[in-house]
This record gives C-alpha cells, structure tokens and sequence, in this order.
C-alpha cells in the first residue's frame, strides 16, 4: 500500500506477478489450486477440517489433496470447531502452518475463543515467543436458499477482533491469490469465501438463469504460484459519478446493477477488511464525492459502519450527499424470504438515487 | 383421538398422581464454622494399585480411573508397583524444586500485599502435581499449562528472576506488561504461553501433539487444567481429538476441590471421579494421589512412555488440595470451613517427600531448615533484583508505544495511526 498508484481493476497488471500456464477455474477450483501449490511449497502447510480429507470437502475445496499429499498432512477432523481451532493453535505453536477449513461460517461461533482469545492475541501476549499462521477457511454469504444457519456474513465479528486479519475474495483469481497470501502471512487470517458466487458470478436477479465463470476474464487463473497482496482494494469499476465499497458476491451484484443503470460509479472490491486500503477508499470518495456501501451482513455494527466512519473522517469536505448503506436487515437469515433479505438490484438501486439526487 | 403415541395420552382421563421433580443443586460437606472431616473417603493404602503395562489397552484398565496411584505410605516409604525408585540426587532435586516454589509463591503473595503488583496465585498444596510431573518430562516435552503451575517452569530451572519481572510488569517484563501477574510464556523453557480463558490449552496440546506425531517427531505435549473447568466444552474437544487420533499427550486434571468458590461437585465429582472421563473417550485414565510426589513422578512416567511407544495419551486425574485462596482476589473463609486444610487426608506435598528422604537417610530436619532459609533469601533476592526493573504502577514499564507492537508481524496502517495519535495527545497535554 504504502507509495503505491492506484490498485487498477484490470488483472493485467497483478498477472505480471504470475508465472506457469493459466488455465480456466471457477472459485472452488482457484482455491484447491491455492491449496494445492501452497502445499507443494511449504511441508508445513497442512489441510483440516471437516469432510476434507479423503471426501474432498462438503462444496469440493480440499478433493484431491489428501491423496496428494497423505493423511498426515489433509485430514478430517471430528464435528468440534471449538477442537478444530485449538487443534490449529497448537499446531502452529510446534511450527506448522495450518488451513483449517470451518464448513459454514455459521458453524464458527464454538470456536469463537480459541480464534479471539487465542489464535489472534497469541503473539501480541507472548511478545512475539508463539504465533498463529493459520488460515480459517470458511464458505459465508446467502442467496443459496441455505435458511438462517447456511447464510450468515459474520466477518464484522472477526473485524471487530484486534490480531486477526479478514480477507474475502469475489473472483477465482483473487480467491487463489489471496489465499497464498493469507497462507504465507504468519497471522491468523480469517478466510471468507462467498459461495454464492463459487461457480459463477451472481448478478442479483435470482430469477435467471445461473451463470458459470466460464469466459469470465478473472476465472482465466495462472495454474502456479502468484499472489494477491493482502490489504490492497481493487477497482472493479472505475468511474467518476459515486463510490461504492463492497466485497464478496456484492461485488457483482453491484457491478450489474450499475451497468442496468449507466452510473458512471466506480466500484471498490476491498478484499482485505483488516487490515483496511484506507487509501484507496479515500482517494476514490474524493474524487466522486459520493460514497454507497454494501454487504450482505446484518446492519447495525456491521462493517458497513466501519467504513462510513472512516469515510465521514477522511472525506467529510468532499461528499456532496449522505453516505448510504445498503446492507442485510437485523433479522436472522429467512429462508422463503431470502430474496427480500438480500440486498439486491431494487435495493442497491434506489440507495443510489438517493444518493445521485442530492 | 388422534394418533399420538406418548406415554401421558391418556393424562386428562386418569388424572395425574406423580412425585414432584427435584432439581439437585450440589452443596459441599463443610461450609465456615463447620468442623471438617474427611473420614468417609475413601483412600486406599500406598502400593494398592495395580501398575498395567504402558501400553496396555485403555479398556483393560478402567478400575485405575477410580482408584488412586499412591507411593509414598503413612511412615514415608515408597512402596508398591508405581515405585519409581528415583536416585536420591533426583528425589533431593525435586524436593529442593517445590521448597523453592512454596517460598517464591509466599514472597511474591506478600508482593501483592504490599502493592508491587495487582495479582498472584499460590500453589500451596499443589507443588507435588507440577514438579512430579516436570521431573518425569523430558526437558523437551512441550507443556501447555494452567495458572497454577509455576512450579514447572521452577523445575525446569528458569530464571525465578524473570518470572518476577513478569509478575511485577515491569521494563524487564519479556511479554512486555501484557499479561496478568503469573501468564508467564516460556519457549525456551517448552512452557506455552498461559491464556487465563480456561481449558483452551487443552486442544492446543493435543494440536500440538498431533503435529510432532504427524512429523515423527520423539517429543510429546502435556497439558493441565483445574477440575472445575473439565466443564468447559475445549476439555472434551481436546479428549475427542486425542483419542481419535491417538496423540502423544498427557491431559493432567488438577482436583483441587475447589473453583474459586465452587467445590469440585459442580463439575461432576459427586457423580463420578474426573480421571473416569477418560473411559468414554476410550483413553487411559490415572487417579493419581497428587499429594504424593513420587506417584506423580510415576503416573506421568507412565503415560509419556506410552505416548512415546504410539499408545496413545492419558488422562491423569491429580487428587489434591487447594490449601490457599484461589488467588489474591479471593478468600476462601467466605465459603469453606478454614480447617480443611489442616484435616486434608492425603497430607502436605513437600513434608511427605521430605519425610521419605529422611526415612531414606539421605535428608534430615537439619539440612531442610537450612535449605528452606536458603531458598528464602534466594527469592528475597532475586525479589530485590526484579524490583530494580520496577513495580506495577511505578513508571518503570515499556514505553507506551510498545502497546500497539505485536499485535500483528508488521504494524498495519490503522495501528500506526493510532499509536501516533495517543502520543500526540499526551504530548499535547504535557506529559
């Protein structure tokens, strides 16, 4: 971040990072890929969780790996993420560099305290003796009719964690260069990825029929190692009109609706929560003066209120109307009204009139 | 009718003449006033149990998750199977090791007192359960401690002054005045960093554990927690993961009677021991008299030889007695009668293995006087040389900016601006 241009949105720029043959991959295949190559790299790189190991994952993340690579190192583990978390903590603490996989970020509450009061606080109380490199994948979001315990967004409680750092793709190949680099950071990095969109872009019109990454220009994913810095936004869309900070599925949901618009809004993908690309929120809001935010978590203390802060301290004499925020309501996830809940097209559009018309 | 099949249908035709249900809310046997008497437990002599081959099968074994491995007898001879027939240099070591626990734990409790720091947590009582048990470690076996085994780190000769500057949060504190007085973290020492939310070393151990056995390693893990936070839902995690994957780890559960103010009933003692946990998860189980230096000695022996030979872990249970508060914050006059301490069966850790060096005519009362003002002003002087590092409180700590540091391998951009700002506003207001 420091000294650095803009982030464009075109992969152009990051592929020169890239080396090897690039091949076509939908979001579960980049992330086995990253696995994969992370696991040729480092013998101290071991996969574990539930349904992981010789099934290959409940969504098919880890299939694969534990014929690759052995038992010893991809592994299933018993239904405790309370376990499966210490387990982690304690594997790092020998030296190892664990990638535990929690199967729903619905499942992650019981493991709560050995992620907040243990993986994320192990260097800072031990002045730096024992660390914590792990990284906790998890599938989070909605729009897949999962009801209220296959849905959920709670990364605003991992934001609100200090010691731990949050990182949401939203194309194939940011989700395997990201990875690797969550991977290597020797914090605990929470993994969160939006399964909605694992095997092709979501638009927000539900209606339709799905659409696979196929032809997508960021499922054309490097076949070897390449990584996403962590901590650096994206620009989706560049544009001049307003500002909208989203990450995840919301990216594309965003993108689409502005294009059904003509909005001339640039679109930040911020991909890494904690630690933040304050300089790309604040060069992108001071240019546009307007500034809309959208996740699909719940509202109240959700990150949207992070970066309204931070955009309201940084840009208060450059916005030229109220920051919005279109977000999940403060209800449990429904189920038959999961679309209603979902913060999609009809929503993201009329925030953004409101916000063009002042 | 419709087509329920409950037992109660037909409840509104019959009418309904059951006992009203009772909700058990245990209550310990002596509260204060009382007169404590431990009579009715049920000891059986030293030298009584049974010791089964280290790798024999959990299930071949169960009678020793309810009985107790005890050595040392009435007149302090080591008697029995679970003999381990220590070298008197290895037996005045370990004596040496929990007379010198028991004096830094009193110094530094009379440091709180006079307000060097803000906390302390003694280990009276419980010497025996740390030292046996780092004796019969090897020094490269990774411990994952609780709070109150400070007597590990005694044994393994770290430094007494740095676990003071620790204590006292002091600008020679290595975790940097982070932790609560006694959370001290070791890697050298093979000492985990103690976290204070209870039991959440116990997965960590195992994970740890799993890790050396995954790798080939020879070196195995021991973890400890109290009785009352076998509750917590990371105890049975950890003993579901050691089983499954047969880790080459030693779950030690200290029974000290007592969870601050809640006896040891309200984790389950009234229904069953704690080293019976262990039967469920199909893992060895030891009960062990944690008052009795040598059997702790011999029950982790025991268990570390069978993790080292792939056999897989073991829970010991260390029946003990809290003989002081829980910490200083506590005083247990408020909850439990102040004798039973003094009535406690299974006796003071230090003066039974004192009293088998002596029965052994390797030690005398001469000598153990002589050693215990030895180890007095031993920690009398390290105390004085911590305190020149500072005391809690007294300006002599890491520098203020050092409280943003570690939170994460490079400082992020908000953390700078954050440390930024706090010392711009202290300087702004002149300090």
């Amino acid at each position: 971040m420091e000294g650095g241009g803009p982030v464009t949105g075109t992969m152009s720029e990051t592929m020169t990072q890239a080396s090897g043959d690039v091949a076509q991959m939908n979001m579960i295949q980049a992330i086995n890929s990253a696995l994969d190559v992370m696991m040729g790299r480092d013998p101290d790189v071991v996969v574990m969780g539930e349904d992981v190991g010789y099934f290959g994952g409940v969504f098919r993340a880890t299939a694969g790996l534990q014929q690759k690579y052995g038992k010893n190192r991809v592994f299933d583990t018993p239904i405790t993420e309370c376990g499966i978390i210490g387990v982690a903590v304690g594997m790092g603490a020998y030296g190892l560099r664990p990638v535990p996989e929690i199967q729903f970020a619905d499942y992650i509450y019981p493991a709560l305290d050995q992620l907040v009061s243990e993986a994320a606080r192990l260097r800072y109380r031990s002045a730096g003796e024992f660390i914590s490199p792990m990284t906790v994948r998890s599938p989070f979001g909605g729009g897949i009719f999962g009801g209220q315990t296959h849905s959920q967004s709670p990364e605003g409680i991992f934001t609100h964690v200090s010691g731990v750092k949050t990182v949401i793709p939203s194309t194939p190949y940011d989700a395997k260069g990201l990875l690797i680099a969550a991977i290597e950071d020797n914090d605990p990095v929470i993994f969160f990825e939006p399964k909605r969109i694992y095997n092709g872009p979501f638009d927000g019109h539900y209606d339709t029929p799905a659409r696979s990454w196929a032809g997508h220009e960021a499922a054309q994913v490097p076949k070897g190692y390449y990584r996403v810095p962590l901590g650096e936004a994206r620009v989706a869309r560049a544009g001049g009109a307003l500002t909208v900070l989203c990450y995840g599925t919301m990216v594309h949901v965003v993108e689409n609706t502005v294009a059904e618009m003509g909005v001339d809004a640039e679109i930040l993908d911020l991909r890494t929560l904690v630690p933040l690309d304050i300089e790309a929120i604040e060069r992108s809001v001071k240019k546009t003066g307007r500034c809309l935010i959208v996740h699909e978590a719940t509202r109240t203390s959700g990150f949207g209120a992070e970066l309204s802060a931070q955009v309201q301290e940084r840009c208060f004499y450059h916005l030229e109307a109220p920051i919005e925020r279109v977000t999940g309501f403060d209800t449990p996830y429904p189920h038959s009204l999961e679309w209603a809940y979902f913060p999609g097209p009809v929503r993201i559009r009329e925030a953004i009139n409101k916000i063009m018309k002042d | 009718m419709s087509d329920r099949i409950d037992s109660d249908a037909g409840r509104q035709e019959a009418g309904r003449n059951l006992p009203p249900l009772r909700l058990h809310v245990p209550e310990p046997k002596f509260r204060p006033g009382d007169t404590a008497d431990f009579s009715d437990f049920d000891i059986p002599p030293a030298g009584a149990q049974a010791r089964p081959d280290e790798v024999a099968q959990p299930g071949e074994m169960r009678d020793l998750a309810y009985g107790l491995v005890r050595v040392l007898d009435e007149a302090g001879v080591a008697v029995g199977p679970w003999d381990p027939k220590l070298p008197a240099e290895t037996l005045l070591r370990m004596l040496r090791a929990m007379a010198l626990t028991r004096a830094f734990d009193a110094r530094m409790f009379r440091a709180q007192r006079q307000g060097k720091t803000s906390f302390y947590m003694k280990s009276t009582g419980e010497e025996a359960v740390s030292i046996g048990a780092a004796a019969a470690l090897a020094s490269d076996d990774m411990c994952f401690p609780s709070y109150r085994q400070q007597g590990i780190l005694i044994a393994r000769g770290w430094p007494i002054v740095d676990m003071m500057n620790q204590i006292y949060s002091n600008k020679g504190d290595r975790l940097k005045g982070r932790q609560l007085p006694i959370m001290y973290s070791a890697r050298e020492a093979g000492f985990f960093s103690i976290s204070g939310n209870l039991t959440t070393q116990y997965p960590q151990a195992v994970g740890w554990a799993m890790a050396s056995a995954a790798r080939g390693d020879t070196r195995i893990a021991a973890t400890w927690c109290g009785e009352g936070s076998t509750a917590e839902g990371d105890f049975h995690s950890a003993c579901t993961f050691a089983s499954v994957y047969r880790a080459p780890v030693i779950m030690n559960v200290v029974n000290n009677q007592w969870a601050i103010s809640s006896f040891s009933g309200f984790a389950g003692a009234e229904a069953t021991t704690f080293a019976a946990r262990a039967i469920g998860y199909g893992i060895a189980g030891l009960r062990v008299d944690g008052n009795d230096a040598l059997a702790v000695y011999a029950a982790t022996r025991w268990a570390a030889d069978r993790a080292r030979a792939n056999a897989g872990p073991t829970l010991i249970e260390h029946f003990t007695y809290r003989v002081e508060g829980h910490s200083t914050s506590d005083d247990p006059s408020a909850y439990r009668s102040a004798d039973e301490a003094s009535h406690w069966p299974l006796g003071d850790p230090i003066a039974r293995l004192k009293k088998h060096c002596i029965a052994l005519g390797i030690w005398d009362e001469e000598r153990h006087a002589a050693m215990d003002k030895e180890l007095a002003e031993m920690v009398h002087d390290a105390a004085r040389e911590a305190e020149k590092n500072g005391i809690l409180g007294h300006g002599l700590h890491h520098p203020m900016e050092s409280m943003f540091e570690d939170v994460f391998e490079e400082m992020p951009w908000h953390l700078k601006e954050q440390q930024q700002k706090m010392l711009e506003e202290w300087k702004a207001a002149g300090l």
